[in-house]
Parts: structure tokens; C-alpha cells; sequence
């Protein structure tokens, strides 16, 4: 998998290999994006432990090890650009804004999540960042994705939104109909593949007879690929893509190359039968984005052990607060229940049928 | 061996039974299944079918006689065999008729349910009081609210839903007759004693009572009381038969006469009963008496009590003359100066309370006529014609008819045409 | 009043919301060039351009998620099904995305959006054609359904959809379309959640919605021959549903039957005999009967299917029953 990685990034690859160490990038902004996975890292480690207590219930992705893929592409996206995303979803809300204690808060279920506690831990959203949630079902939000375009492009706005999904769901009928439509229309909006190479425990490759780089092709969406273990590489090729949606290019399609050092939930085991110990060790070893750009920034002299040490304690410091804040986050008002099916106004007849609105006749 | 032939329960609430006609006559040799005679039951005719084989040596009961269900009505039995112990012993056989009811009783309800009911639609279906075997009484939600609030003991309703469940019709029925008993004592006073023949021979024709008629009265008396009373109520725009009156005011104003409102309805309702005979009715224990002439009954209200004076032969007379011997009628009712003959012999009653403020009740029939408007008061009403809100000048009238003589269909006919001359008052002149 | 039919009254109220909110906009298979597959947008594409009545591809669950999508940041989209049983293919749109984004945010987004297009059975378009699809849309809390069976309804809920602030599903009636009828001009909206008594008698209440108003109104004009006179209760909408109009008109009559083209098995009038029992209890005098397509796929033949539509006959013989009649 690696060798396909590196092949198809030369191959196919629009961002160029940047000439120094950091691509071109302002040292502070690699920088900050490292702090940024920190973050990611501690606070989903935080979350794995809270669901280890009972705390967190429920169905929960962890995006360890994939935390270069949401930081590096939604890093150069500006605030009013959209974000929307599958259900492991919480450093991606993290990523575009959403506060590490309104998402810790919605894992534990408290009326302080990101959703109220009505989402929980496959439903962030933040409507006020451009995060435009955490889906359910496979695929299903690369509809979605095409309508929010849809509107940008009606409105003629200056905006573009990053659907991603995972490798899985481009056997999905809904990613091929909003590819198509995507295209047809020119709509702004970058469909990644956050590809860590397993659609729960069943590998890519005994899904589809052809390599992820052919699927958006029949579509006429322009397709790339990217190292997604690679936060500087990931945040270029995301910066120029944004760059020619925004122009008016019409939709991108590209596989962030990435891998899940954790199980598909934490209902699932990290390894076992569909891929093996030694393969998630190595991948941990070799192919940790944390590691790899600090070990980069070191090399660089730009980091040194005390800083790095600084920025995790840093990063320590949120999560634990995030755990604080959500254990502290009142339990939703249960005369909450009710509220959101529908907008609050009903001048006439009955909306619910499980007794609530019976007359007392 | 002799073989008795019974009186079969060939219906589920079959009671008793008419041969209607031998098939076999005596003599003939009869054989196990074959068929001996027709008889009619409750419902239908049914056929009667041999238990026994030999000859028919005798039969008990003749064609048009009627037994009760387990009595002996035949004999089969060999050429020379001795029956003269069994033509002796003709009373009921072994099965009483009582136990045989009672069997019917816990019938399953699939079989009843089944079962056709007579004509008339309130007339109970078989299933019977309490219902199911189990004792557990059927009734509708509906129907068991209302007893409550009406004071109905469900275990003395007979149910004429499937099934025999107890409905809304038939806590109408056994409240209307806790209702009506104090009344009906002070309406049936002034009959009392009064042995008036109502017509001369020739001005009626007795109708005799089929077994279904004599079925649907017995049950229906069961079900109500004496007299089983239903009711229809029609709505009626009043706007021409008022304008009629002016005209007819005006012109009678000559001779310093008026007509009310209630004289038009008298002499409208004996012109619809001349077209609706089978309401212009009496009834008479074993026949339905149908009358030719129309004596109409108002009811007038007098001081311990009210009578009813009659117009007699209001299908001969014009309105003037009804209007006028209404007043001289009513005059000395109120002073109890009316001959017996006066106030007897009515084919049909009126009520009317409009003038009390009455918009719409219900009238207790005076037996032994089959029915009796309830006239409520006029009233303007918005009602809504071709799509155009407007003000009519309404009145609604409550028949209370005799379920032993009249049908819900034949009542609803009779009103539809009273309405029919009552929106239209030229219609009397047809 | 003028008269214009079911068709040209919803083409009216398009045109007209188009008009009023520039936030609107129509999409769906054939309804641009082609004027609609039914017609019912029949001019739109050439008054409001192609960026507002768009041709879809046929992709029923892309371009209806997609709605839902536009719908997340403001719009108001229109999504048309050339009829509801291609709208299957959307239920994950429909029923998972905008029946529940409002209440899975805890009311950060709003979907003010309309699925519309024609439900139930037309003629001899077989088993995968003719299906009434009403039962999988008013399933879900967060979706509301309202289905019209009159041009001026038709026109009234569609704009009354269109501004609604949540997910609205119009079913209109493929056989309905030619159907004329007085239909206000211009500004005309029916509230969602109000039924419509279409008929009214004290004997029998008839209970339906949609095309099947007409076939109970049918019923009711035979019953009013032998003198049973019946209420027809046109719901309009089955979410929100009148409950009050219902439970008045089985307080009246005492008796019910519901009239359906869907199958019986979790129906409409399921739910509307569940609703009545509960809250009338006291007021039946007979069970709630129900008269609803043969439980069979739709069949081709024609005796075959009409045997298995809902017909009058049957509305009457249901009516005579909880009369105790037969």
C-alpha cells in the first residue's frame, strides 16, 4: 500500500513535491497544524478512555492516526467554506471550528455537545463553523454535499464545501449519481476519499476490481491522490484544489491516502481477522503524521523536544478540559425530547402519535 | 318403531312454527330424509325433513296451524303399528321449547352472524341477551356508555349487532321505554274503558300477521315494551308553506277567518297518508289494520293532562274547515266537554309544541295507532343552498312509529312525501 | 369562482412561490425542457431559467439528497419524483437526512424543502408503477405529508409546502391532474393540518384523503340513496393530522371507515382506527373498518386491477356494516 501511495502521488498527483522541507509553508502554520493533531490525537485518546468508563455510549469512530487527513485539508479552507463528513466525525469538527468541548460534550450526551446531545458521537455538527455534520449512512452525505454546492453556486458565492467519505462508500450508488451531478453542474465541491484502505473489515482491494484512482473518471471529475499520512503534502494539495474549485473548475475528486490505527469502532478489535497485528504496528511505527512531521520539523530545526513536549502537554490540557467540561454538561432537559422534530410553529392538527399530543377529552 | 315428528327449531330464534304445507299426506310411505313439509319460521320457509321411516300415519297439526317448537305435529310409524298413545299425547315432547331457546342462546356467534336478518333493520338478530356463552355480554363502547348514562341494565337488552352485540340502537330502544312509561299512563288515560270501534266495517282492511311480522313483534316488544318505538326526524323548510298561509289568510280574511300553521301540517299529513296507507295503521295483537279513511289525533294539552279531540276524515276536508273544528274541538277540550267518540278513533296523532318553544322532541305513540308527529317550532335557520348562505324559516318534525307496523323504510317514505308537501304546499292538490 | 384544473393549480402555485422567494427552485427528471413529465411545470423553465427549474439526471437519491443539502444552507428546494414510487430510491434522502437533520443538530439546520409528485395507482401501469406510497413518508417524525385531492387544495398545500419550514411531502394523484375544478387566483394557501369535510351527513363518518375522496364521495352519493347519509372527511394532510375533525365527525356518527389506496397492513387507516380508539373509545358503535387495495402487488389485467383498487361498492357495503345494515 505504500508503494501504491508514493506511485500514484507522482503519477497522479497535482500538488508538486514542494522544493523544501515544508513545501513552502510558513514554519507557524506547520506549526500550528501539529498542535492542531495533537489535539485530534489527545482528545480522541480521551474519548477511547471515556468510552472505556461508560461514560461514552454508543457507536464510536476514533480518527486516531488518520488526523493529518482532516487537518491537512481542512487547514487551508477559509472560514465560510463547508465541511461535511461521515460519522468519524470528530476531528474533522475539531478541524473546522467546532470546540473540543462542545464535541466531547455531544460524546458524552449533554446538552453542552456540539448537537445538544441528540447527535452523539456519528452526528457533530456546527452549523456556525460550516460543519455540516457527521452522516450515518455510508455515502449518503456525498448527496448532500452536492446540494450545499448546489446552493453556493446558486447564490454565486465565493464558497466551496470538502465532502469527505470514506473508501467504502464509492461503491455506493449515492457517491456516483453526485459525482455525475457534481459535474454536469460545475458545482465547488471536493469530494475526498479518506482512504484507510478498509471499509470496516473488509479490505478495498476484495471490493473493487479497479484502483480508487478510476472511480471518479467515468464522471468527468478531474481525480488525484495524496500521502494523507503527510500534513504538509495533504494541506498543499488541498490549498491548490480549493484553488481551482474556487475558479470555477467544477468538482475534484481525490484519495487522501491515510490509515486507521484503531479499530473501525471501538466495538471492533484493532487487528485480527482482516488485518494483522504486525500490519497495524508497522503502519503505527512508520506512518504516524504526528511523528512524521515532527521528526520533519526537528530535522528542520524548528522543533525541538521541549516545544514538542510544550504543545502535548497543550494538547493534554484541552482534552482533559473537553472530559472536564462534558462530565460537567448537564444531561438534556427531558422535556427536550420533543424539541426539533419540527420547527417549533404548528398552528393546526397533530404532529406526534405516541400519546404527547392526545387532547384531554 | 313409531317415530314422532316435531316441531323443529329451523331458524335459531325460532320460537314456534307454521305449516305452511304437507308434502307427504297420510298414508304416504315416507322414508329417513325425506321431505314432509314446508314450515315457515321467524324468517323463512323451511323444509321439514323425515327422522323416521314407514308411513306418515298422521298428521296433528294442518296446513296454516302453528306449534310450538318440540311439539308433535306427525306421526311415522308402519301400516299396522299402534300409535293412538302418541296421537293422544300431543303436547310438547321431550325437548321443551325452554331448553330449546336456551340452546339456541349459546349458539356460536359465527352462525348467527351469518344469518340474514328479517327486513326490518332493528329488529334483533339472533345472539340474544347476555350475548356469548361465556356470559359475557357484547356491547359496543358506544352502546355501553349510553346505558350508563340512560340507566340501562344490559343484561335485559336483547343485542341486534352481529353476534347479538348490544348497540347504540338498542340503548335507545330500552331507555326510551324507562322514559316512557309515566307518559304513555297519562296518554293512554282518556282510551280507557272506551270500546269505540275507530271505522266501520269496509273502511279498513285486516291484514293477517305473516310469522316474520308476528317474529318482529314479539322481539321487538321484548326488546322496548309494549309499544316498540323508533323515530325519524326530517327537517323541513317551511318558507312557501308560510307564504301559502298568507295567501290563504287573505283571502279567508273576508270572512274573519284564519288558518294556523298546524292546521297546514293536518291537512298535509292526512293527504301524505292517503299515498302512505301502510302508516295510516293500527295495530291489532294478530293483524295490522290499515286504514282507508285518515282521523287525525291532536293532542291538545289541558290542565291535569292532554286529549286528543279528532278531525275526522282531514283527507276529505280543506284546511279552513280543519283550522275550524280543530279550535271548536280544542275549545271544549279544555273545558272537558268532548263526547268519548271525539276524542277516540284517530288512525294517527299530531303533537305540536313549536308554540311552547320546542324545536324537536319525540312523541309517545297512543295505542293502538302506529304513529305520531312530534312538530317542533319554526325556526329561521342558515342553512346553505347551491353554495349561498341563506335564512330559511325550518321545522323539524319526529315521527314515532310502531316497529310492529311500520318499517324505518315505509316511515322515512311517508315523511319524505309530508316534506315533499310541506316545501311545496301545491303538492297536496296533486 | 374561475375553474382551472389540479394540474395547471399546482403549475400556478410553482410559478407563483418562485415568484414571491427567489430561494425556491424546482428540480427533478423531464421537468425543464420536456415541461414536466405530467406537465405540472409546464412553462416554468422558460420564466425562471434553467438555474431554477433544472433537469436532473436520473438519480433519485442524488438529486433528493441534494435538495436536502440546498435546503442545509438556506434554499428552498422543490424536488419533483416523476412519481413516488421512483421516490424509493430516495428514502435514505428523504427519511434519514431531512426527516432528521433538524432534531439530530438540535435545530442548527432547518429543511425547508418539498418532495412532490404523483402517488398510488394510475391505470394499467402494473406492479411497480402503482403503488400508494404514503404509509413509508408519514412513518417518520420529522417529515410531513399532506396530499391534496382537489385543485384548489392542490394549489393551497403546495404553497403552503413550499413555505413551510420543514420537509413537506405533496402526493398528488397521476389521475387527478385533468381533474377541474374553482381555484382561487393568486394568493390561495390551505394550512397544513387541516381537514376538510367534503360531504356531511350524520350517519356514517367516511374517513380518506387524496384520490380517494372521490371514490368515497361516490359511496356516500349511492348510501345517500338508500337514506344513509355520510360525512366525508378529506384529511389533506396525514402529517399533521386533523385529529380533532376526526374524532368530531366519529363523535357524531358513532361509526367509521377509512378509505385507502395503500395496503391495509400498517396503513393510514391503521393508524387513523388505532387514533379513534384510543380517544372515542366511548363514542364506536361498531369497529372502524377499513377499505384499502387488495394486499397484492398491483396487477396488470384490468379486471385484475380493478378488482384491486378500493372501489365505492366496497366503501358502501363497509358503511352498511358498521350501520349493522347487512
Amino acid at each position: 500500500m505504500a508503494e501504491t501511495m508514493a506511485d500514484r502521488s507522482e503519477m497522479k498527483g497535482t500538488a508538486p513535491a514542494a522544493p523544501d522541507e515544508l513545501a513552502g509553508l510558513e514554519p507557524d502554520l506547520v506549526l500550528g497544524l501539529l498542535q492542531d493533531m495533537l489535539v485530534y490525537r489527545r482528545f480522541e485518546e480521551k474519548a477511547e478512555e471515556a468510552y472505556a468508563i461508560g461514560k461514552i455510549g454508543g457507536f464510536c469512530h476514533l480518527h486516531i492516526g488518520q488526523e493529518a487527513a482532516a487537518a491537512g485539508s481542512i487547514g487551508p479552507l477559509r472560514d465560510e467554506d463547508y465541511v461535511i463528513t461521515a460519522y468519524r466525525d470528530h476531528t474533522q469538527a475539531l478541524a473546522k471550528g467546532v470546540s473540543p468541548n462542545a464535541v466531547m460534550a455531544e460524546l458524552y450526551g449533554r446538552s453542552g455537545g456540539a448537537s445538544g446531545g441528540k447527535g452523539g458521537s456519528m452526528h457533530i455538527f456546527g452549523a456556525g463553523h460550516g460543519f455540516m455534520g457527521g452522516h450515518g449512512i455510508v455515502g449518503q452525505q456525498a448527496a448532500l454535499a452536492t446540494g450545499i454546492g448546489w446552493a453556493i453556486k446558486y447564490r454565486e458565492q465565493d464558497r466551496l464545501c470538502l465532502c469527505f467519505i470514506g473508501d467504502a462508500a464509492v461503491n455506493q450508488g449515492v457517491f456516483h449519481e453526485s459525482l455525475n451531478m457534481a459535474a454536469i453542474w460545475k458545482l465547488p465541491v471536493i469530494f475526498a476519499v479518506e482512504n484507510n484502505a478498509y471499509g470496516m473489515g473488509t479490505a478495498f482491494s476484495r471490493v473493487s476490481t479497479t484502483d480508487m484512482s478510476t472511480k471518479a473518471v467515468p464522471h468527468g471529475v478531474p481525480d488525484s491522490a495524496v500521502d494523507g499520512q503527510d500534513v504538509v503534502a495533504t494541506y498543499t494539495h488541498f490549498r491548490n484544489l480549493a484553488a481551482e474549485v474556487r475558479s470555477g473548475g467544477g468538482p475534484r475528486f481525490v484519495d487522501v491516502q491515510t490509515y486507521r490505527f484503531k479499530g473501525h469502532s471501538m466495538s471492533d478489535p484493532v487487528s485480527g481477522t482482516y488485518r494483522s497485528k504486525e500490519e497495524v504496528e508497522g503502519k503505527v511505527t512508520q506512518s504516524d503524521p504526528i511523528r512524521l512531521l515532527a521528526d520533519r520539523l526537528r530535522a528542520a530545526g524548528l522543533l525541538d523536544q521541549q516545544r514538542l513536549e510544550a504543545m502535548d502537554v497543550e494538547a493534554r490540557r484541552i482534552s482533559a478540559e473537553a472530559a472536564d467540561f462534558a462530565e460537567a454538561s448537564p444531561v438534556p432537559d427531558p422535556r427536550a425530547l420533543y424539541d426539533h422534530v419540527y420547527a417549533e410553529i404548528n398552528e393546526h392538527g397533530r404532529l406526534f402519535f405516541d400519546g404527547r399530543d392526545r387532547g384531554e377529552k | 318403531m313409531a317415530t314422532k315428528v316435531h316441531m323443529e327449531a329451523l331458524s335459531p330464534t325460532m320460537e314456534e312454527g307454521q305449516v305452511v304445507k304437507w308434502l307427504k299426506a297420510e298414508g304416504d310411505p315416507v322414508a329417513s330424509g325425506d321431505i314432509l313439509a314446508e314450515i315457515e319460521t321467524d324468517k323463512a320457509t323451511m323444509e321439514l325433513v323425515a327422522r323416521g321411516d314407514g308411513q306418515l300415519r298422521k298428521i296433528l297439526v294442518s296446513e296454516g296451524g302453528t306449534a310450538p317448537v318440540g311439539e308433535v305435529i306427525a306421526v311415522i310409524a308402519t301400516a299396522d303399528e299402534d300409535i293412538a298413545d302418541l296421537i293422544g299425547n300431543g303436547g310438547p315432547a321431550s325437548a321443551s321449547p325452554s331448553i330449546a331457546k336456551s340452546d339456541h342462546d349459546i349458539e356460536p356467534s359465527a352462525q348467527t352472524e351469518a344469518a340474514v336478518p328479517p327486513a326490518p333493520t332493528t329488529a334483533a338478530e339472533p345472539g340474544a341477551r347476555g350475548g356469548a356463552a361465556d356470559g359475557r355480554i357484547k356491547v359496543s363502547p358506544l352502546a355501553r356508555r349510553l346505558a350508563g348514562e340512560a340507566g340501562v341494565d344490559l343484561a335485559t337488552v336483547a343485542g341486534s349487532g352481529p353476534g347479538g352485540r348490544i348497540v347504540k340502537r338498542d340503548i335507545e330502544a330500552a331507555a326510551l321505554v324507562l322514559e316512557a312509561a309515566p307518559t304513555e299512563a297519562v296518554h293512554a288515560a282518556p282510551l280507557a274503558g272506551v270500546v269505540s270501534p275507530p271505522a266501520a266495517a269496509g273502511d279498513f282492511e285486516d291484514v293477517p300477521l305473516s310469522q316474520m311480522r308476528k317474529a318482529i313483534a314479539r322481539r321487538l316488544v321484548e326488546s322496548i315494551g309494549p309499544v316498540p318505538h323508533f323515530y325519524l326526524t326530517v327537517d323541513v323548510d317551511m318558507s312557501r308553506l308560510g307564504e301559502a298561509r298568507q295567501r290563504i289568510n287573505g283571502l279567508l280574511e273576508a270572512r274573519g277567518r284564519k288558518i294556523s300553521i298546524n292546521d297546514m301540517i293536518i291537512r298535509a299529513t292526512a293527504a301524505a297518508l292517503r299515498q302512505h296507507p301502510d302508516c295510516n295503521a293500527h295495530w291489532g295483537g294478530d293483524h295490522v289494520r290499515r286504514f282507508h279513511r285518515v282521523h287525525i289525533g291532536v293532542a291538545v294539552a289541558i290542565d291535569d293532562g292532554l286529549i286528543t279531540p279528532v278531525v275526522r276524515d282531514a283527507h276529505l276536508k280543506g284546511v279552513a274547515q280543519i283550522g275550524a273544528e280543530v279550535r271548536e274541538l280544542a275549545g271544549r277540550a279544555r273545558g272537558k266537554k268532548l263526547l268519548p267518540e271525539e276524542y277516540t278513533g284517530a288512525t294517527f296523532s299530531i303533537s305540536n309544541l313549536g308554540m311552547l318553544g320546542i324545536h324537536e322532541f319525540t312523541a309517545v305513540i297512543n295505542p293502538p295507532e302506529a304513529g305520531i308527529l312530534a312538530i317542533g317550532a319554526l325556526a329561521d335557520t342558515t342553512v346553505v343552498v347551491d353554495g349561498e348562505v341563506v335564512i330559511q324559516p325550518r321545522m323539524r318534525i319526529t315521527m314515532s312509529c310502531d316497529h310492529r307496523v311500520i318499517d324505518g323504510a315505509q316511515g322515512a317514505r311517508f315523511l319524505a312525501t309530508l316534506k315533499a308537501m310541506l316545501e311545496e304546499p301545491a303538492a297536496m292538490l296533486i | 369562482m374561475r375553474e382551472i384544473t389540479y394540474r395547471e393549480a399546482l403549475n400556478e402555485a410553482l410559478a407563483e412561490e418562485m415568484e414571491r422567494d427567489d430561494s425556491v427552485f424546482l428540480m427533478g427528471e423531464e421537468v425543464g425542457e420536456y415541461d414536466g413529465a405530467y406537465k405540472v411545470s409546464k412553462g416554468l423553465l422558460d420564466r425562471f431559467g434553467e438555474g431554477r427549474v433544472v433537469d436532473s439526471p436520473i438519480s433519485e437519491l442524488g438529486f433528493a439528497g441534494l435538495g436536502v443539502g440546498a435546503a442545509m444552507v438556506g434554499l428552498r428546494p422543490i424536488i419533483e419524483f416523476m412519481t413516488f414510487n421512483f421516490s424509493i430510491l430516495a428514502l435514505d434522502a428523504v427519511l434519514n437526512s431531512a426527516a432528521k437533520m433538524r432534531y439530530m443538530s438540535s435545530g442548527q439546520y432547518e429543511i425547508p424543502m418539498v418532495f412532490r409528485g404523483p402517488t398510488g395507482a394510475a391505470l394499467q401501469l402494473s406492479a411497480q408503477h402503482s403503488q400508494a406510497c404514503e404509509t413509508w413518508y408519514v412513518h417518520a417524525p420529522g417529515v410531513k405529508l399532506v396530499v391534496p385531492a382537489t385543485p384548489a387544495d392542490a394549489k393551497g398545500l403546495l404553497k403552503s409546502a413550499i413555505r413551510d419550514p420543514d420537509p413537506v411531502v405533496v402526493m398528488e394523484g397521476e389521475l387527478l391532474y385533468n381533474l377541474r375544478g374553482p381555484v382561487p387566483a393568486g394568493e390561495h394557501v390551505v394550512p397544513l393540518g387541516l381537514a376538510d369535510l367534503k360531504r356531511e351527513g350524520d350517519d356514517v363518518s367516511i374517513i380518506t384523503h387524496g384520490k380517494m375522496v372521490h371514490v368515497a364521495l361516490q359511496a356516500a352519493a349511492r348510501l345517500a340513496k338508500d337514506g344513509i347519509e355520510a360525512d366525508v372527511l378529506d384529511l389533506r394532510s396525514l402529517r399533521p393530522l386533523d385529529a380533532d375533525a376526526i374524532l368530531d365527525t366519529v363523535r357524531k356518527t358513532n361509526r367509521a371507515v377509512y378509505v385507502e389506496e395503500g395496503w391495509a397492513y400498517v396503513g393510514i387507516g391503521a393508524q387513523i382506527a388505532a387514533l379513534i380508539q384510543e380517544e372515542a373509545f366511548d363514542h364506536l358503535d361498531a369497529p372502524v373498518l377499513r377499505v384499502t387495495q387488495a394486499d397484492v402487488p398491483m396487477p396488470y389485467a384490468k379486471n385484475l386491477e380493478q378488482l384491486a383498487k378500493p372501489r365505492a361498492s366496497q366503501v358502501v357495503e363497509a358503511c352498511k356494516r358498521v350501520l349493522y345494515l347487512n
